[in-house]
């Protein structure tokens, strides 16, 4: 089936005429139709437009003018701007909001002859851990525990529906963002890959902002190789985001088939935390023995402020988002609750337009920023985020990679964890210090759990260096040989 | 430091949310639950060390001070909830 391909494989069959764009589009849609009413993966489909452009894509490479993702089929996370395509950040802050203007991020998906198949479900303004705070309706994950059909299980969040649409052959790979594991946790809980790049490497011009000193897009695919061609298509400075950085973009798809042969790969002893699951340990010694085999040498490094990275985290990333979602105020765009004076319109259209959790972030953002508790909290967590941030740096004067697993546990059901949002948070236990320093992070599949769910390993990488990243975590994924598929997929539904 | 229900109704003024009075219990458990497990940071000396205020260790980049972009009233205006003419709208203010 066209759906059962890798975009490497798609791309390559495209190139060889043994299909066109429009059937491997038609393909997707078909899939979708049958599958995204059960699992939401997609709030918004874009099916006409999608159509157009598989149609240009062809006309594209008859010409001899097709670009390096030319009719490739993508979801798009429902948080990147897409002109005349709503956008809604799955809030009902935003449920009708169509932007006249394209991220950077997908214009330059687009120039490279990408097809947009939809936008993907995510947890409200990306701010979760299980796609359950989305104001359209959770996300079903498509693996099942062995022997329990009837189980639903959250997809990861905060790219959930980008993560789900991937690994039931919705899409050939997506986009997503990462601002504490947003990428790599959904990536783990539906055995596929995914990486956040370095801070910077992607302009974050046009999608809807979270925490601006965090948020970094990046690529999902069902294998290394693809995320590293999404991401090559992704990446670029932007005169538009001041934050973006002015650097070449490296052939990432070609570092994937580097060696590790002399290559030092740490292993953080602070994330052998006490209560880690068996499995998840078990895991982890594997991939290290993979990376012996393939010529890497194991070192025991320390990031000595790691368990302070979870609670710098949550009063960092709320502060930015307080200060970022003022901009919803019912007057220029998005929901407006009248009231009788204009502060009434605000805080009624505010109530009506936020879920729980990002009302809970808005508020304890506004707290750590107010007058008298600064310096208490925000300006405290800033200097934390620097001793997380020098950990990194002293870790990587001696090796060239770490190995790490993605996330304490594999997919849990649908409303575990709802009750407390502090058991929520700490998903983003082995994530959130790599976002915090700004480092490139990639989750690549690994193994099932004794319930036959997948699992993923991390591999973290110094600033600007993804290409060590994708060469480790495509050693891994041929080292480990993962073939399991969902029992959701395009062609199959139980 | 516990939260009370007068400071969760202050922060929600300044945050522009409005609140049930019969939502402050909850909201009052939940946020100081989660500043209760930020208050491990106090376990921490940071006194001598520079707040990192984000990861992009670069400088800013000069641009030449030109209009780049303009002209865009109507699609400035299409989201609008509410216009007049070519103004967003609103209640009445008068202070």
């Amino acid at each position: 089936m066209l759906t059962d391909l890798t975009l490497a494989e798609a791309s390559a069959g495209l190139a060889a005429r043994r299909f066109s764009a429009a059937e491997l589009t038609e393909a997707h849609l078909a899939a979708i139709a049958a599958l995204n009413p059960r699992l939401n993966a997609y709030i918004t489909l874009a099916a006409d437009s999608a159509r157009a452009e598989a149609a240009d894509a062809d006309a594209a490479r008859a010409r001899g003018e097709a670009g390096p993702l030319a009719g490739i089929p993508l979801a798009i996370k429902d948080l990147f701007c897409t002109a005349g395509l709503r956008t809604t950040a799955a809030s009902r802050i935003l449920g009708n909001f169509i932007p006249p203007y394209e991220s950077t991020v997908t214009a330059n998906l687009r120039r490279a002859g990408a097809v947009f198949l939809g936008k993907a479900n995510l947890d409200e303004f990306a701010m979760g851990s299980s796609n359950m705070t989305s104001a359209f309706g959770p996300v079903e994950n498509p693996w099942k525990p062995r022997g329990d059909a009837a189980a639903k299980l959250v997809p990861g969040g905060s790219s959930g529906g980008s993560a789900a649409a991937v690994a039931a052959r919705l899409a050939l790979g997506a986009t997503g963002t990462d601002t504490g594991g947003s990428i790599r946790q959904p990536a783990s809980f539906c055995g596929i890959a995914g990486i956040k790049p370095t801070y910077g490497r992607c302009s974050r011009w046009g999608i809807v902002a979270f925490a601006s000193s965090l948020d970094q897009a990046g690529p999902f695919a069902r294998t290394v190789q693809d995320c590293a061609m999404l991401l090559g298509a992704m990446a670029g400075h932007d005169p538009k985001d001041s934050t973006s950085a002015d650097r070449p973009v490296p052939d990432f798809a070609a570092a994937c088939s580097r060696s590790l042969r002399g290559m030092r790969i740490g292993i953080p002893r602070e994330y052998r935390a006490p209560g880690m699951s068996g499995e998840i340990e078990a895991l982890w010694q594997r991939g290290l023995d993979w990376l012996r085999a393939a010529g890497a040498e194991p070192v025991e490094v320390s990031l000595p402020h790691t368990k302070y990275g979870l609670a710098t985290y949550y009063i960092v990333a709320p502060a930015e988002c307080s200060s970022n979602l003022a901009r919803y105020d019912g007057v220029r765009f998005g929901l407006r609750e009248d009231g009788a004076d204009l502060t009434e319109l605000y805080e009624r259209t505010r109530a009506a337009g936020f879920g729980d959790e990002v009302r809970r972030r808005i508020l304890i953002g506004t707290y750590v920023l107010s007058a008298g508790y600064y310096d208490a909290y925000y300006l405290k967590a800033q200097k934390v985020r620097a001793l997380i941030h020098r950990d990194f740096t002293e870790a990587f004067a001696k090796v060239d990679a770490l190995l790490t697993p993605t996330a304490p546990s594999a997919a849990f059901a649908q409303g575990a964890n709802m009750d407390d949002p502090v058991q929520m948070y700490l998903n983003d236990v082995f994530t959130v210090p790599a976002s915090m320093a700004g480092v490139p992070a990639m989750s690549v599949p690994a193994g099932l759990d004794s319930d036959g769910l997948p699992l993923g390993l991390q591999v973290i990488g110094r600033p600007f260096d993804e290409e060590t990243v994708f060469a480790v975590a495509a050693a891994i994924e041929r080292e480990a040989g993962f073939d399991a598929q969902p029992a959701i997929r395009a062609g199959v539904a139980p | 430091m516990s939260l009370d229900p007068a400071t969760v109704r202050r922060i929600a003024r300044l945050a522009r949310i409005h609140l049930d009075e019969a939502e402050v219990p909850r909201l009052q458990d939940e946020l100081n639950a989660i500043l209760g497990w930020i208050e491990q940071l106090n376990e921490l000396d940071v006194a001598d060390i520079a707040p990192l205020t984000g990861p992009a260790q670069m400088a800013l980049k000069m641009r030449e001070d030109r209009v780049t972009d303009g002209g865009l009233r109507e699609a400035v205006l299409a989201n609008a909830p509410d216009r007049a003419g070519d103004f967003f709208a609103v209640p009445k203010v008068v202070e």
